[in-house]
């Protein structure tokens, strides 16, 4: 369908920066993620791709067209509302007819279009409700539809499952998908709930501070962040700080700061360098240590601080020295370790990323 | 406990229904007495109604009430739904003080300000070399659209608050033109209120008495102007015949609105 580019979206409010420069390409049919904390900016890009926000300096084109001086109703986009926005004066057939309405197309074909989308959305038989007598998941289906029906070139969504609960939600992610690949729209959303993010996307942006930090796929951007915020807002990440001992073989010794050593794949580093690595909880693995037990690199000693049971799996906060490193363990038939007593964490080289700080 | 706790919250409200009620039932009552002086006992008659229908003055009067409050609500209404909307959904230079503004005039006694009118209009008239301008139903219905829009442009905001801007973002995205957004979502949603703030101006208009009796020139009366000079001369039981007519009425534009507030508002389980 379409491909959509931003280049050099600058927005400011008052000093703020709300948009500080980005650039991110959206391609063909693609499902791609806005992920960060909240005044990062990803709302704001969201809102200037719709066409409520105009930028300071920058163009969006959707297919090479630039947009960014277009007025809303003359973009071709579908957007889905965090409340969904529905219009509370109308039923569900004139919800999804109103693009249609407005754009002058003909009862007959309206008709067979609004049909057509119900279908879509599996709500066909509730043409008449009026929205206030529909569940959260069936308001976020019309909302979806009537975006849709129109054939937009990009569908927005902003924090389109934040207010469904837990359950609805993870169904309304799969039904999300499943109607995303029917049609193959290019699709922008904005979340918080990163796992939201990696669920649905086929790439994701991490914002802050009005800046893209990564954008790429999201087991890319997991496995691989670049930076001391990508890894700590996606998921979790021990930080682990020191300095390239030697390197041998493509690997980089590491000498830690809090003691012990790690060892990391070398890329670019060279010897002196002082370092920051990040290591997902779930990557290392966790025994109780015997007697003789001897720190090797990627291999530490520590004690249990607090294991913290959560059905599936457990939480260890392990404290290795002055620091606590968390450790995250598939629930197998083993028993919990108990607190205070001495663990062997170890995990493999490749998985110690080094980040910007 | 309970039971007497509800008996006596029950009486209170009766005894306020009565307090309402009482004096305008009385009134009514006694527009179909006999009577001249108001003598019981009650002998229904409807002389009063006959002499009102030919009591010229009354009506004319009457008619005159009833063509200005509409102008007024036709023309308060429109101009304060706009500022409304300006207001709830614009933002510009100026806004918070603007919107401050709208504010004094409320507490102002109407006194006061139906003397600046009256000395303001003397003053355009001279400076535009015809006095006779200063008074008139033209200068009544002026001073009655300022005196009602700020009340318009509160009750509608105030429905305007209650609903997200998304709703005409949403319209936007869809294709609307923002012409089409305002007739087609925002007006829609506002329409109670916009019934609502109507009801206000024809009411403020209708029952103004300061600012219409200090614009009216000679001979031209609005019915609260003639109704407090028929008053001063010594009066009949026709006042009663008239005021039941306008309770009958407000009653019933009353009763019209609360169905339509249901109609566009909270309608629900109903279908």
């Amino acid at each position: 369908m379409s491909e959509v580019a931003v280049k050099g979206a600058v927005k400011h409010y008052g000093t703020v920066a709300a948009l500080d420069g980005v650039d991110l390409t959206f391609a063909d049919g693609e499902f791609f993620g806005l992920l960060g904390p909240s005044g990062s900016g990803k709302t704001t890009l969201l809102r200037a791709i719709a066409g409520f926000i105009e930028l300071d300096r920058g163009e969006i084109r959707i297919d090479g067209t630039d947009i960014s001086r277009i007025p809303v109703h003359e973009r071709n986009i579908g957007m889905v509302f965090q409340n969904y926005a529905l219009f509370p004066h109308m039923n569900v057939a004139e919800n999804i007819a109103f693009g249609l309405d407005v754009r002058g197309v003909a009862q007959a074909e309206i008709k067979q279009r609004v049909g057509e989308s119900l279908d879509l959305v599996r709500l066909s038989g509730l043409e008449q409700r009026r929205p206030r007598q529909l569940s959260g998941g069936q308001q976020q289906r019309v909302a979806l539809a009537r975006a849709l029906v129109t054939r937009p070139q990009v569908l927005l969504l902003d924090e389109p499952l934040s207010a469904l609960d837990k359950h609805l939600r993870q169904e309304m992610q799969v039904e999300l998908r499943r109607i995303q690949r029917q049609i193959g729209i290019t699709t922008i959303f904005v979340t918080h709930d990163q796992e939201e993010a990696l669920t649905l996307s086929d790439r994701v942006a991490i914002f802050n501070k009005g800046q893209v930090v990564q954008a790429g796929s999201p087991r890319a951007v997991y496995e691989r962040p670049v930076d001391r915020f990508a890894a700590g807002f996606l998921g979790e990440a021990n930080f682990l700080e020191g300095r390239v001992s030697g390197i041998a073989g493509g690997v980089a010794r590491v000498a830690l700061g809090t003691g012990g050593e790690v060892l990391t794949p070398a890329a670019d580093l060279q010897a002196g360098d002082a370092v920051l690595i990040a290591l997902r909880p779930e990557k290392i693995s966790i025994d109780p240590a015997p007697a003789d037990a001897a720190a090797m690199p990627n291999r530490i000693l520590g004690k249990v601080v607090a294991a913290i049971f959560s059905g599936s799996s457990l939480t260890y906060r392990i404290a290795v020295g002055d620091r606590i490193i968390i450790v995250f363990e598939q629930n197998k038939s083993r028993a919990p370790l108990p607190e205070q007593s001495a663990v062997i964490l170890e995990w493999p080289t490749a998985d110690n990323v080094v980040v910007q700080p | 406990m309970r039971n007497l706790a509800d008996a006596g919250i029950r009486f209170y409200l009766i005894l306020v229904l009565v307090f309402l009620y009482l004096p305008i039932l009385v009134m009514a009552v006694l527009a179909f007495n006999k009577s001249p002086l108001y003598a019981l006992p009650f002998e229904f008659d409807l002389v009063w109604f006959k002499a009102l229908a030919e009591n010229d003055r009354l009506l004319k009067a009457g008619l005159n009430s009833v063509l200005i409050a509409l102008a007024n609500t036709v023309i308060a209404t429109s101009l304060g739904t706009m500022a409304a909307v300006a207001f709830g959904r614009y933002t510009f230079r100026g806004k918070t003080m603007m919107q401050a503004l709208l504010f004094p005039p409320i507490a102002i006694p109407w006194l006061v300000i139906g003397t600046a009118m009256l000395v303001f209009f003397f003053w355009i008239g001279r400076a535009m070399g015809y006095p006779g301008i200063a008074r008139g139903l033209h200068a009544i219905l002026l001073g009655h659209v300022a005196l009602s829009l700020p009340y318009v442009i509160f009750v509608v905001g105030a429905r305007l608050n209650d609903y997200p801007k998304a709703l005409e973002e949403a319209a936007a995205t869809l294709g609307a033109t923002p012409w089409q957004v305002f007739r087609r979502v925002s007006v829609p949603i506002l329409a109670p209120g916009v019934v609502a703030a109507a009801l206000f101006a024809f009411a403020v208009s209708f029952d103004q008495f300061v600012i219409s009796y200090f614009l009216a020139p000679p001979g031209v009366t609005t019915l609260p102007v003639e109704i407090y000079t028929s008053i001063r001369k010594g009066f009949t039981p026709e006042i009663n015949a008239i005021s039941t007519i306008i309770i009958l009425v407000s009653m019933g534009l009353m009763l019209i609105v609360a169905r339509f507030y249901r109609f566009g508002g909270e309608r629900s389980g109903n279908e």
